[in-house]
C-alpha cells in the first residue's frame, strides 16, 4: 500500500518535471518567434521613420550611395510581388496537374519514381538551383529572347516556380488521397467517369489542402534569396520579364556586408516589409487549415 | 414476374479467394428484393456486381452473365449502366457540397445545365425521397450538416435524380436510429412501383416488412431464392431455416 503510493507520488512527480520540459520547449520557440519580431520592428521603423513611410515604400529609386541618396524600395516589392506571382501561375498548373496524376491515375510504379524524384527535388540546396539556372537558364534566357543578359526576372521565375513545386505537389497529392473513397464511389456509381469524379468531387474535396499548398508556395517564393539572387542579374530595377532585378530578400543579401548608416538600417526596415509579407501568408495559411478542419 | 436483371452462372473471384460461386438469379421488375446472409457471404459482392462497381477492385476475376434489361452488363457502357442502375451505400456519403449541388450531380453530369430543369429534378428528387420538406429551405447549405438519416435520404435523392431504373441498397438503414430506419422503409415500399429495389439487409424483420422477394446466400452461393412470405414461412432449404431462426449467423 505504502509502496504504491510512493511509486504513485513518483510518477505525478516525474509527469510534471517532463510537462515542465516541454513546456520550456515551447516557451523557446516562441521566445525566439517574438525575438525576432521585437528586434525587426525595432531596428526597421527608425529608417522608415526617417525617410518616411510614403517616400520608403513607393519610391521607386533605390540609389542609397548616391550624393543625393534616395531610399524608395518600391523595385523591390515590386519584384518581389511579380516573382512570386509569376512562380505560382507557373508552378501551381504545374504542381496541380502532377499531384492529381499522381494521387488518382498514375501506376504505382511511376507514382513511386515520380514521387522520389520530387522529394530530391524538395531537398536540393537552393544554390545548386541558383547555379544551375546560371549555367543553363540565364544563357538559354539569352539565346532564345535574344537579349544582350539573361539574367532577369523570368529566369527567377522559372527558378522559383522549380522550387515550389515539391511541396504543392506533395501537400496536394496527400489532400487529394485523403478525400475519402467513398465521395467517389458515390460519383462513380451515378455514373460519372474517373476524371469528371477526380474534378467534380475530389478536388474540391480536397480544395482547402491544396489553397494551402498554394500559400506555402508563395511564402517559400518570397522568402527565397540565394537562387533568385544568381539569376536575376540583382539590379534595383523597376520589374520587367527581361529587366535584371533586385528582389526584397536579395536586397537585404547582398547590400548588408558593406552597408553603413541610413542605408543600413534601411535595409533592416526592407526586412521588417518582407516579414509583414510573411505574416500575411501565414495568416491566410492558418485560414485555408482551418476552413479545413471545420469542414 | 418480368425479370429486369439476371444472373446466370455467376462466379467472383478476389485473387485466389472466390466470393460468388454459380449465381443464378433473376430479380423481378418494380418488385423488392432481399439478400440476406452471413457476414462474408457475398452479399455486397453480388450488389456490386450489378453495377460494376466491382470493376474497381484489382484483381477481380468474373465469370458467367449479368444482364440487365436483356443487355450484358459487362458489354455496356458502364457509365450507362451506373445511370440505370443507380446505388445507395451503407454509410451515408453525402458530397461535402450543397444538399441542392448533391442532387443535381448528378443530372448535370449527365448533361443537363439549364437551372429550371436543374431546379425541378432536384425538388422532384428531394420529394420523392421524403426529405424535401425537412431541406427546402437550407437548399444552399452544406449537405454534412444534416442528421445521418437525412443523409442518407439525400443519397436515395441523389441517386433517383438520375432517373435510374434500379436502386441497389447495401445495408441502406444500419447506421441510422430506429425512426430514420422505419422512414427509410416506408419510403422504399412507396419506391417500388416505379424502380426496382435490391437491397441488402442484416435485419430479417427488415426483410420481412419491406421486401416481396428474398434471397439467402450463404458462403458465396445462393441457397433459396423465392418471395419473402414463403421464404420465411416455409424454407426449402435447411440451412435456410437455420439461418432464419437465428440458429447460426
Ligand atoms: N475488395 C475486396 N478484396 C478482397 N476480398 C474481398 C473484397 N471485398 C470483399 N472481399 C471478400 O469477399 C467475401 C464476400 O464479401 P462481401 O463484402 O460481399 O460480404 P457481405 O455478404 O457483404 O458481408 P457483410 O454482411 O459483412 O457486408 C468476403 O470473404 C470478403 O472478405
Ligand atoms: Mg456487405
Amino acid at each position: 500500500m505504502e509502496m504504491k503510493k510512493n511509486t504513485r507520488s513518483w510518477q505525478k512527480h516525474m509527469e510534471q518535471v517532463v510537462y515542465g520540459i516541454f513546456l520550456l520547449l515551447g516557451l523557446i520557440t516562441i521566445g525566439c518567434v517574438l525575438l525576432i519580431t521585437v528586434y525587426l520592428v525595432i531596428s526597421g521603423i527608425p529608417a522608415i521613420r526617417q525617410i518616411g513611410l510614403v517616400e520608403f515604400l513607393f519610391g521607386d529609386t533605390w540609389k542609397p550611395t548616391a550624393a543625393e541618396p534616395s531610399y524608395g524600395i518600391l523595385p523591390f516589392i515590386l519584384t518581389s510581388v511579380y516573382g512570386t506571382a509569376g512562380a505560382i501561375v507557373l508552378g501551381v498548373p504545374i504542381g496541380f496537374f502532377t499531384a492529381v496524376y499522381l494521387a488518382k491515375m498514375a501506376p504505382r510504379k511511376i507514382k513511386l519514381v515520380v514521387e522520389q524524384a520530387v522529394s530530391m527535388l524538395a531537398g536540393i540546396p537552393s544554390v545548386v538551383y541558383g547555379l544551375v539556372g546560371m549555367m543553363v537558364l540565364v544563357p538559354g534566357i539569352r539565346e532564345l529572347f535574344d537579349l544582350s543578359d539573361g539574367a532577369c526576372l523570368l529566369a527567377a521565375i522559372v527558378v522559383l516556380a522549380v522550387m515550389i513545386l515539391p511541396s504543392i505537389i506533395k501537400m496536394s497529392v496527400t489532400a487529394l488521397e485523403a478525400v475519402p473513397k467513398e465521395y467517389e464511389d458515390a460519383s462513380l456509381a451515378l455514373g460519372a467517369t474517373p476524371e469528371e469524379t477526380w474534378f467534380r468531387v475530389s478536388v474540391p474535396a480536397a480544395k482547402s489542402g491544396i489553397a494551402a499548398a498554394v500559400v506555402l508556395g508563395v511564402g517559400r517564393a518570397i522568402g527565397e534569396a540565394m537562387a533568385v539572387m544568381m539569376v536575376s542579374g540583382n539590379v534595383a530595377n523597376m520589374p520587367g520579364l527581361f529587366e535584371s532585378v533586385r528582389f526584397l530578400t536579395t536586397a537585404v543579401a547582398s547590400e548588408m556586408g558593406y552597408a553603413s548608416g541610413l542605408q543600413r538600417q534601411a535595409l533592416f526596415s526592407v526586412a521588417l516589409v518582407l516579414f509583414v509579407f510573411i505574416m500575411l501568408i501565414n495568416a491566410a495559411l492558418n485560414y485555408f487549415l482551418k476552413g479545413d478542419r471545420k469542414s | 414476374m418480368k425479370p429486369i436483371i439476371t444472373a446466370k452462372d455467376l462466379c467472383l473471384w478476389y485473387g485466389s479467394a472466390q466470393a460468388l460461386d454459380h449465381i443464378t438469379l433473376d430479380i423481378p421488375e418494380n418488385s423488392i428484393t432481399a439478400l440476406i446472409g452471413p457476414s462474408g457471404c457475398g452479399k455486397s459482392t453480388f450488389l456490386k456486381t450489378l453495377n460494376r462497381m466491382n470493376d474497381l477492385v484489382e484483381g477481380v476475376k468474373i465469370t458467367g452473365t449479368v444482364t440487365y434489361a436483356g443487355k450484358d452488363v459487362f458489354a455496356t457502357d458502364v457509365n450507362q449502366l451506373r445511370k440505370e442502375v443507380g446505388m445507395v451505400f451503407q454509410k451515408p456519403n453525402p458530397f461535402p457540397m450543397s444538399i441542392y449541388d448533391n442532387v443535381a450531380y448528378g443530372p448535370r453530369t449527365h448533361g443537363i445545365t439549364a437551372k429550371k430543369d436543374l431546379d425541378q429534378i432536384v425538388e422532384q428528387a428531394l420529394r420523392d425521397a421524403a426529405i424535401w420538406d425537412e431541406v427546402k429551405d437550407r437548399l444552399k447549405k452544406n449537405a454534412l450538416g444534416l442528421s445521418g438519416g437525412q443523409q442518407q435520404r439525400l443519397c436515395i435523392a441523389r441517386a433517383l435524380a438520375v432517373a435510374p431504373k434500379v436502386l441497389l441498397m447495401d445495408e441502406p438503414t444500419s447506421a441510422l436510429d430506429p425512426i430514420s430506419t422505419s422512414r427509410i422503409e416506408e419510403l422504399v415500399t412507396q419506391l417500388k412501383d416505379r424502380y426496382t429495389i435490391i437491397m441488402v439487409t442484416h435485419n430479417m424483420q427488415q426483410a420481412v416488412r419491406v421486401s416481396d422477394y428474398t434471397a439467402f446466400f450463404l458462403l458465396g452461393e445462393l441457397v433459396e431464392f423465392g418471395a419473402t412470405e414463403s421464404l420465411f414461412s416455409q424454407p426449402v432449404d435447411r440451412r435456410t431455416e437455420d439461418y432464419i431462426t437465428g440458429r447460426f449467423g
